[in-house]
């Protein structure tokens, strides 16, 4: 049983701020690392495995930095995002040459149980360039797996998955952390975290915006206001009559365009177009501002 | 001293097509020493001249440069040195590994081929191959350590090594004598000018430096890129998100 502790780390990289005083502790089971591309998901995971010295603060392993110290390695394993490998050898030499690497005591049966561990035995005597990702993402599995270590840290391992390969790596992934590992995972998307992870840690934009269970993270993100944008021939006698209804929050009319803070998403939804015929004022555009993960996760930030 | 960490970049220089580089360049230099022994004949001068210059000046250090930068140069740009890294090995192993790994390489594909270009050529071999195998062992010993550690130091390690090779050594230690003094090839012909001794003057082989001098640098050359490349990659940053 492993705890990383990642305590007030910050790293930037010249002016350009990655992480931003970042304190969380990660236990055993499967925690998920969330946020949009470019919130610091692979900084922060750089630093945990030691290929990033924080600017700030300390990263460590049941005690002891992750930076500078390659024993560190013995109960860390890594997957990482980029695809290079050694293409000209095999899985199975790969796994080995890794298992040799950790200077185990057996590194042929070490291997064997890797590969098997990731259900890569039919294809292991093949080249590793003439793999598919989804079989790259397997062996970079096993070659993390191969030292049986007690942290595993995989950045954005359901990149470019089919739906079966995914389901597979799940499997995988709730095994190990019924062995009573520390799993970590980063990913973008919100349904992959909260298919997997028993907790989730948010990252904005180089901030650790939320934390928690999946279903206080959904409700944090269901309960904000939505936001929409609304053309229309009156857009002054449209906004006065939707701040008059208790579904709207706040309007605001700029950009010629009335922007619309909806308290209650149902009921505004509803009410738009009856109040907007009562009122005789004609809808040209109702457009939902920006849904996209960036906006739902810089609301978690803004709170 | 880690076998796997050499197993695997012995597979990355030889399975890539850069291997085809490392073979290409030394048959240049064995071939054209066979050519001009079949047009003009054996001949102590004319290999001096050869050897001395082509194969001491250009083929070693290509060679060198290829084995030094390859051993590593490609595991970092395309992320895979994250294997080797990740281990508990200490980064001066896996860099002392890689050097040992690149040595032996370029000795083959760069100091042997000039000792036969020598055999080949040669009028009177028996004095001029042994001194020119270790003068061109000791460049490719010198040349490897310093290239694979650019190679740690920069992407481009490929391009400034050209640039060192051709523009310095070729270029400026050959028309500005002070810069001479600075010049791996200089250092490595005067363990050659020592070894051939009394018959240096009557080959018209001169270094720009005494054996003792360009040994010595040779040495603080080797230890020193070495020393410094296994520093840097102790902190080399490795982030999957550049």
């Amino acid at each position: 049983m492993s705890t990383v502790v990642i305590d007030q780390v910050s790293r930037w990289f010249g002016n350009v701020v990655a992480v931003n005083d970042v304190s969380m502790t990660i236990g055993p089971g499967v925690t998920g690392l969330l946020g949009p591309n470019g919130a610091g998901k692979s900084t922060l995971i750089a630093m945990m495995a030691g290929f990033l010295a924080p600017s700030a603060g300390s990263v460590t392993i049941d005690g002891e930095p992750t930076w500078r110290n390659e024993q560190i390695y013995r109960r860390l394993g890594l997957v990482p995002e980029r695809e290079g490998m050694y293409d000209v050898v095999t899985g199975r030499e790969l796994v080995l040459a890794n298992a040799r690497l950790h200077l185990l005591p057996d590194p042929e049966s070490a291997a064997a149980r890797a590969v098997a561990t990731v259900d890569m035995e039919a294809a292991q005597d093949r080249e590793i360039s003439t793999y598919s990702k989804g079989m790259k993402q397997r062996i970079k599995m096993a070659t993390a797996l191969v030292h049986d270590p007690s942290v595993l840290l995989l950045d954005e391992p359901f990149n470019g998955m089919d739906p079966r390969q995914r389901l597979h790596l799940m499997e995988l992934l709730h095994r190990m952390a019924d062995d009573g590992r520390t799993v970590l995972f980063s990913s973008h998307i919100l349904e992959e975290v909260e298919q997997l992870a028993g907790s989730i840690e948010v990252m904005v934009a180089g901030r650790h915006a939320a934390s928690g269970d999946f279903r206080e993270i959904r409700r944090l993100m269901t309960e904000r206001p939505h936001q929409y944008t609304i053309r229309s021939s009156d857009d002054r006698a449209l906004a006065a009559a939707l701040i008059a209804h208790g579904s709207t929050s706040g309007v605001e009319l700029r950009e010629a365009a009335l922007h619309v803070r909806a308290a209650d998403r149902a009921a505004f939804v509803h009410v738009l177009p009856l109040l907007a015929r009562h009122h005789d004022v004609r809808l040209y555009e109702v457009a939902p501002a920006d849904e996209s993960l960036e906006s739902v996760f810089s609301y978690l930030v803004e709170r | 001293m880690n076998a796997t960490v050499a197993r695997l970049t012995v597979r990355g220089l030889l399975g890539r097509r850069r291997a085809l580089l490392l073979l290409v360049l030394p048959l240049v230099l064995v071939g054209m020493a066979a050519v001009v022994r079949l047009v003009a004949g054996a001949d102590d001068g004319t290999a001096v001249g050869l050897v001395g210059g082509f194969g001491l000046g250009t083929i070693v250090p290509l060679v060198a440069l290829l084995a030094g930068t390859g051993s590593i140069g490609p595991e970092i740009d395309d992320g895979s040195i994250v294997y080797l890294l990740s281990k508990p090995i200490s980064r001066f192993t896996i860099l002392v590994s890689k050097l040992a790994t690149a040595v032996v390489v370029a000795l083959g594909f760069g100091a042997l081929p000039v000792g036969a270009a020598m055999l080949v050529l040669a009028q009177s071999p028996g004095a001029l191959v042994v001194p020119y195998l270790v003068g061109a062992a000791a460049a490719c010993t010198a040349y490897a350590a310093l290239f694979l550690c650019l190679a740690v130091v920069t992407r481009n390690a490929v391009i400034v090594g050209l640039l060192y090779a051709i523009v310095w050594e070729t270029t400026v230690a050959g028309f500005v004598p002070g810069a001479q003094n600075l010049s791996v090839r200089q250092w490595s012909l005067g363990l050659t000018e020592a070894m051939l001794g009394a018959d240096a003057d009557r080959f018209g082989v001169a270094a720009a430096v005494a054996a003792s001098t360009g040994g010595a640098l040779l040495a603080v050359l080797t230890v020193a890129a070495t020393y410094y490349g296994a520093r840097r990659l102790e902190t080399l940053p490795l982030t999957s998100a550049e």
